[in-house]
């Protein structure tokens, strides 16, 4: 009934290929983006921002970042958690490097540097592929990890081995250190994200995208029809390691404060972003939010119900958090294959149908 | 001789014995991904399943002790009887077998068809499902895994190499007992699949799938059966594993090196499996003794699936595996 396109006509291909076709989807993103970034930020306090939107933000942009490897370009990677910490590692490294330049930018480069290293270990996608891609992912996850936690350069000889987030600024309101106001640290990672977003479903509904996802269906098919594999294969590790750097840097600076490679980008990071991408849905950029939401409410919603109103202990609660996900992903591997994005793709079917059914 | 001689030959026996228990593992890796086409990454948490399957039986604890106490308020934890190893074993081979059939009825019946990828990342959900089931079920702890295996030094070895080279070689007698266990493993498996009627199918399958269908043999025994063989050789390398270092859920992080030892030796060879775990052991364990002090050490977290890795480049199916050809 409300959910229609009557008189919602498009007369250019422009119109036709708009990223929200339907007029009640556009009023729909408007609000949302409106609400985000001139009505929340007004309310939220530092449990809001800590446990729910900065980790949502954050891992939103991993997700992101691995849905374009992963579900356009079809190469799995069980490395993100790897990446987020040379996202993090390079962002601490110039944040302590160059203190006057904004962090905006460091934010940035910290995600270049990613980028650049996600080509590294992605040229080996040439040669290997599905399974055997998977595994030599590990081996970037493992020996980044590794990397950071020996090397001491990349911790500046810290006595704790850790990486602390020093005070930086934006237009004068500090964004990083514990001093930092609930709404900044709002700001800055729904800026980001909004910036990454608009990237991504930018790259994947043109040229690039389409070679991705050719690369996804079948390489030697696409490599016939004249897409350059390492191109399109190097394209999407670097943009995902872009992002996903991105994701680390802003994981650090803003959202902990405090890191330490092997604790907070361990494999259990990767899996992590891995089940967001697949729980909201490979290939589609509503199902990196999607599953991200997914992923970040769902812990806390079992923590506040068994903790807080049950009294369980929390290594239950932790251990239930494992049963339920991992059950979640099986689940959802038969029921929907295609994840949350398909069931709401559905949803706004059964939408524009009703009240009528034919 | 020259001491860092000897301290190299006795870091690569050592290599050589780790390497066994990483083959151990690679094994129901293989025998799952020949007979289905699955690439099983819960192989090593299953693993750990069993081994904490078999310490709970043996010791008698309660399954889910912690969740009934939290839920209903009691303190109960060991049903107050020790169980005899032998009888442990085949309880926890038993229900080894059970979680291979609930794997094949409620999830894999219903993945047929998917592409192998959705079939891969299924067991990574598998994975993680078991990381909170084996522990909700008997508990967090470090548990002390001892079914009477021969543990410490070997004597003999000391003395015949200090004999020898007036250096006595550290090798301990867990290790010789795990590399004959999976010697006999292998053979009973090679036996099996050789001379028994569901051996035989088994290899058809493996094979052939559909050929395999229409001469009459059935899929959901066959993946029943391989992975309920998978969870048996899980049990065996559990118990290895947890009488050298204990059994806790961080095993199964380890136990993911048998990818690496995979990869190198082909996902669908089981001397591949043996041989790359031999040489991924001895690998990390060299270049941890060599190049380990210059860097830092700790090189095990990620020598063997960089190794994996550069091998791979140059050789994309693995040491034994089979000629991948692609086609339009």
């Amino acid at each position: 009934m409300f959910y229609r396109e009557a008189g919602d006509f498009k007369t250019s291909y422009r119109d036709d290929n708009q990223t929200f076709p339907i007029r009640l989807d556009r009023a729909g993103y408007w609000i949302a983006l409106f609400v985000a970034f001139c009505v929340i930020p007004f309310f939220v306090n530092d449990y809001w921002v800590n446990s729910i939107f900065a980790p949502f933000f954050i891992y939103a942009i991993a997700a992101l970042g691995l849905n374009i490897l992963t579900g356009y370009a079809g190469q799995v990677s069980l490395g993100t958690g790897g990446f987020m910490a040379v996202g993090a590692y390079a962002c601490y490294k110039l944040m302590v490097a160059f203190p006057d330049i904004n962090i905006v930018f460091h934010v940035l480069i910290a995600g270049g540097i990613t980028a650049a290293v996600g080509v590294a270990f992605g040229l080996p996608s040439l040669r290997i592929k599905g399974f055997y891609l998977a595994v030599a992912t590990l081996a970037a996850q493992f020996f980044l990890v590794w990397l950071f936690n020996k090397v001491a350069w990349f911790y500046n000889y810290s006595a704790s081995g850790q990486i602390n987030a020093p005070e930086r600024s934006v237009f004068g309101i500090v964004v990083t250190g514990p001093n930092t106001e609930a709404w900044a640290k709002y700001m800055i990672c729904l800026v980001f994200l909004v910036g990454v977003a608009w990237m991504a479903r930018n790259l994947t509904r043109g040229m690039t995208g389409r070679k991705w996802m050719g690369i996804r269906d079948m390489d030697i098919a696409a490599e016939i029809i004249g897409v350059n594999p390492l191109m399109a294969k190097m394209s999407a590790f670097a943009v995902s390691s872009f992002f996903v750097g991105i994701a680390g840097a802003l994981f650090f600076a803003v959202y902990l404060g405090a890191a330490e490679a092997g604790e907070s980008f361990g494999i259990t990071k990767s899996f992590l972003v891995l089940f967001m991408v697949i729980i909201g849905g490979l290939g589609s950029i509503f199902g990196s939010f999607a599953g991200a939401a997914f992923m970040v409410l769902m812990p806390v919603l079992l923590k506040n119900v068994l903790v807080g109103t049950m009294g369980w202990p929390t290594e239950i609660a932790a251990e239930l958090e494992f049963i339920i996900v991992g059950g979640l992903i099986v689940i959802f591997l038969i029921l929907e294959p295609h994840g949350l994005a398909q069931l709401w793709r559905l949803t706004k079917e059964k939408l524009r149908l009703w009240p009528f059914p034919h | 001789m020259p001491e860092q001689l000897l301290f190299a030959m006795e870091v690569t026996l050592n290599g050589l014995m780790a390497g066994v228990l990483y083959a151990l593992v690679a094994l129901g890796f293989v025998l799952i991904f020949k007979a289905s086409g699955i690439f099983n990454f819960a192989q090593g948490m299953l693993v750990v399943f069993a081994a904490m399957t078999l310490v709970g039986v043996q010791t008698g604890q309660i399954p889910f002790a912690h969740l009934i106490n939290t839920i209903f308020g009691t303190k109960v934890h060991h049903f107050g009887w020790t169980v005899p190893t032998i009888l442990a074993i085949i309880v926890a081979g038993a229900a080894m077998v059970f979680v291979a059939w609930v794997i094949e009825k409620y999830i894999l019946q219903h993945l047929i068809g998917q592409p192998d990828i959705i079939l891969f990342m299924a067991t990574i959900g598998m994975w993680y499902f078991m990381h909170g089931f084996a522990p909700l079920m008997w508990g967090s702890e470090v548990m002390k895994l001892d079914v009477g295996l021969a543990q410490g030094i070997n004597e003999t070895i000391d003395t015949t190499t200090y004999n020898w080279f007036g250096y006595g070689f550290f090798i301990d007698n867990l290790d010789i007992v795990a590399a004959i266990v999976a010697a006999l493993l292998v053979t009973a498996l090679v036996l099996f699949s050789q001379y028994t009627k569901q051996g035989r199918a088994l290899r058809a399958v493996a094979d052939d799938h559909s050929a395999a269908l229409s001469v009459g043999i059935s899929l959901r025994f066959i993946w029943v059966l391989v992975w309920s063989i998978a969870g048996f050789v899980a049990l065996v390398a559990g118990i290895m594993w947890g009488s050298k270092s204990g059994v806790q859920i961080s095993l199964a992080e380890v136990a993911l090196k048998a990818l690496p030892v995979l990869m190198l030796g082909g996902f669908t060879s089981i001397p591949g499996a043996i041989i790359g775990g031999l040489i991924i052991g001895v690998g990390e364990q060299l270049f941890e003794f060599a190049v380990g002090p210059l860097v830092g050490g700790a090189t095990q977290a990620w020598f063997a699936y960089v190794l994996a890795l550069v091998f791979l480049i140059f050789r994309p199916q693995g040491l034994f595996g089979e000629k991948i050809i692609e086609r339009v």
